[in-house]
């Protein structure tokens, strides 16, 4: 193709999401926009209820058939709108261009299934071949992620949550998918299994040059294996910079507030720093900015319809805010 | 796994010894005279005296349960019908391949047109196909058995003239009782399979499934199915073993000489011994068909069967320490 020079590896337009249901409509996600290069990884950062799980899984088109809707919006993979192509052709691209990570491992694998055939299944599915070429690859898969290959034949509920994360990442990487959506991948793991099903992940990504869309809320996580970064709030993304451009010169109230929750291990510390207020019920947002009802900044107009839009700031990154200057001069 | 189904099965004798003995008591207290029901009204009090003589009822009560349990158990012999003089051996043996062929068609039927009515009303929740299928369901657990019977017998016999109306002989005898007695059990798949269903759907793996890029009919037969199964496989095994203790209704009116039949001939006219093996069968089955509801389990669930291997290994465990 002539026009994939020009073309982002995958361009997220507009994006919206809705849940419904007969009495309310919830808004998750509200017209987020994003691209991602090949081989990059982009964090999605924001509170639990941000949007993030769903931008992923309508990017898979995995959402509820019941209760969802995509009313409007693009996801251009390689310049083909992921929306508008058939299922069946959306079946190929599932596990095999686009793989996904899930938050719980304990509850994304199949009770009732041996682990290898959970991975050569998705192989089978993507690569032809006989049952032995499926069950070769499985046992390779289940070697790259530390498992030794005779626990083929187990089932999930003799592995612990870290290996079943490390089995669903197998499951994901089995077809050498281009893109890979781990949403929250350690989440539900503890402390010290996060870092190493972390860097296992870190580690495949830079060995298959997978790009990556990474959904945390760990801004350590963030540091560590992203490139770009979209903080999330109420559906919509408030800022969107590189990763040096959003640690260096958070602008965002919201971001700085993010930063400002990082408790500073040097210091003795009585209260940790929140930010104020909770937020917004998805079914109920407040009008204009999302975020006014919790910025310091805020005035009248940031409760307008269409008034906040976004800037650029100094350093040349995306920010969803009407009052950069007072936020870049008085540093609260 | 052989340990586990070994230990179940050496649990069935207390069972069915303890089943013995009750039902053997309770007939023995009832009140009546047996030699007055067998020859019936106005024999001579000598005569009555014989048949008690014979039959061995003046004999202590623990002495007439031990010969019951020896004989029973010891040699398989579970007496003769003191209405027809005929080994009840031999009835059951006659009647019981009857009601078993007619339990399993009555049961395949149901869960062929069941199950599937469950997974399309749980596919579809809330739209036609789920009201259609639940529709269906209500009508089948509605329409008593007794009356589409008759109903079918009218129209598949005496119209068309396409199946015997009673009787037995070929597999095609079945087919009317089958049909007759089937709704009641696709109500019940239909509703079970729904819920287990819907339970399982909603669960993650379902959606790594189809993270896979696997195809939607995949997904519910493969992955969702297998773990609805538990509560398909309980309602299986409970609807087997009571209909194998005989299907009265039926039975009757297809004129089908099988185990409800013989058992309800056998209450009526105070047959003790008829009802005392009936009893029996009837616990046995139940025990088995418990047993093989387990094993169904264990093979639909891994978590199941490594629960029971565990149960073993404990109790061995258990015996090395003390």
């Amino acid at each position: 193709m002539s026009e994939t020079k020009n073309t982002p590896f995958l361009e997220v337009k507009d994006l919206r999401v809705e849940y419904f249901t007969k009495e309310q409509v919830v808004h998750a996600v509200n017209g987020v926009s994003f691209t991602l290069e090949k081989g990059t990884t982009l964090g999605l950062v924001g509170e639990t209820g941000a949007g993030k799980t769903s931008i992923c899984k309508s990017i898979l088109r995995i959402l509820p058939d019941v209760g969802a809707r995509i009313p409007s919006g693009e996801i251009r993979l390689e310049g083909q709108d992921l929306l508008k192509i058939s299922e069946k052709e959306m079946r190929a691209v599932r596990g095999q261009k686009i793989a996904m990570i899930f938050q719980d491992p304990m509850t994304a694998l199949n009770p009732v299934q041996r682990v290898g055939d959970q991975i050569a299944e998705v192989v089978s599915l993507h690569m032809k071949g006989t049952k032995e070429d499926f069950k070769k690859r499985a046992e390779e898969m289940l070697e790259m992620v530390n498992i030794p290959k005779q626990r083929y034949v187990e089932y999930p509920h003799q592995f612990s949550g870290g290996m079943k994360q490390r089995v669903v990442i197998a499951i994901a990487l089995a077809c050498n998918p281009e893109l890979l959506l781990a949403d929250e991948p350690t989440t539900a793991l503890d402390v010290t299994i996060q870092a190493q099903v972390l860097k296992l992940i870190g580690e495949l990504r830079d060995r298959l040059g997978t790009s990556m869309i990474l959904v945390t809320h760990d801004m350590g996580i963030v540091a560590t294996y992203c490139d770009t970064v979209a903080v999330t709030y109420a559906g919509s993304i408030v800022e969107y910079g590189t990763k040096e451009q959003i640690f260096d010169h958070p602008t965002h109230p919201y971001t700085i507030g993010l930063f400002g929750a990082i408790p500073n291990m040097n210091v003795d510390e009585e209260w940790l720093h929140a930010i104020e207020g909770l937020p917004p019920d998805p079914s109920h947002l407040p009008t204009g900015c999302a975020f006014h009802p919790r910025c310091p900044y805020a005035t009248e107009d940031c409760a307008k319809e269409g008034f906040v839009k976004p800037v650029t700031t100094p350093d040349g990154h995306t920010c969803v805010c009407c009052h950069i200057d007072e936020v870049l001069k008085g540093e609260k | 796994m052989g340990k586990y189904i070994l230990r179940r099965l050496l649990w069935m004798i207390p069972i069915i010894l303890a089943v013995a003995v009750i039902v053997f008591t309770l007939m023995t207290f009832c009140p009546g005279d047996p030699a007055q029901i067998i020859s019936g009204s106005g024999t001579s009090e000598e005569d009555l005296a014989i048949i008690r003589e014979s039959l061995g009822l003046n004999d202590p009560y623990l002495v007439r349960l031990g010969r019951f349990l020896s004989n029973t158990f010891i040699h398989f012999d579970l007496g003769t019908s003191w209405m027809t003089g005929k080994s009840i051996n031999d009835s059951i043996a006659e009647r019981l391949p009857r009601t078993f062929v007619l339990s399993i068609i009555t049961l395949l039927l149901s869960m062929i047109i069941g199950i599937p009515l469950g997974i399309i009303a749980a596919v579809n929740q809330g739209g036609i196909g789920d009201n259609i299928s639940m529709f269906v369901a209500l009508l089948g657990i509605s329409i008593p058995s007794f009356w589409l019977a008759l109903l079918l017998i009218l129209l598949f016999s005496v119209r068309l003239g396409w199946l015997p109306a009673m009787g037995i002989g070929g597999i095609k005898y079945y087919i009317l009782p089958a049909l007759a007695g089937c709704t009641g059990g696709i109500a019940g798949y239909a509703r079970q399979t729904r819920s287990a269903m819907l339970d399982v759907i909603r669960s993650d793996y379902i959606t790594t499934a189809r993270s896979k890029g696997m195809p939607e009919f995949t997904v519910i037969t493969k992955h969702a199915l297998q773990n609805a199964l538990i509560p398909i496989i309980t309602i299986t095994g409970t609807r087997f073993g009571a209909m194998l203790g005989g299907q009265m209704v039926l039975e009757t009116i297809f004129s089908i000489p099988g185990m409800g039949t013989l058992i309800v001939t056998g209450v009526n006219s105070r047959d003790y011994p008829v009802v005392q093996a009936g009893a029996i069968l009837i616990a046995i089955v139940f025990s088995l068909s418990m047993l093989v509801v387990d094993i169904f389990y264990a093979w639909a669930d891994p978590r199941i069967k490594a629960q029971y291997e565990r149960q073993g290994a404990k109790k061995r465990g258990g015996k090395a320490h003390a």
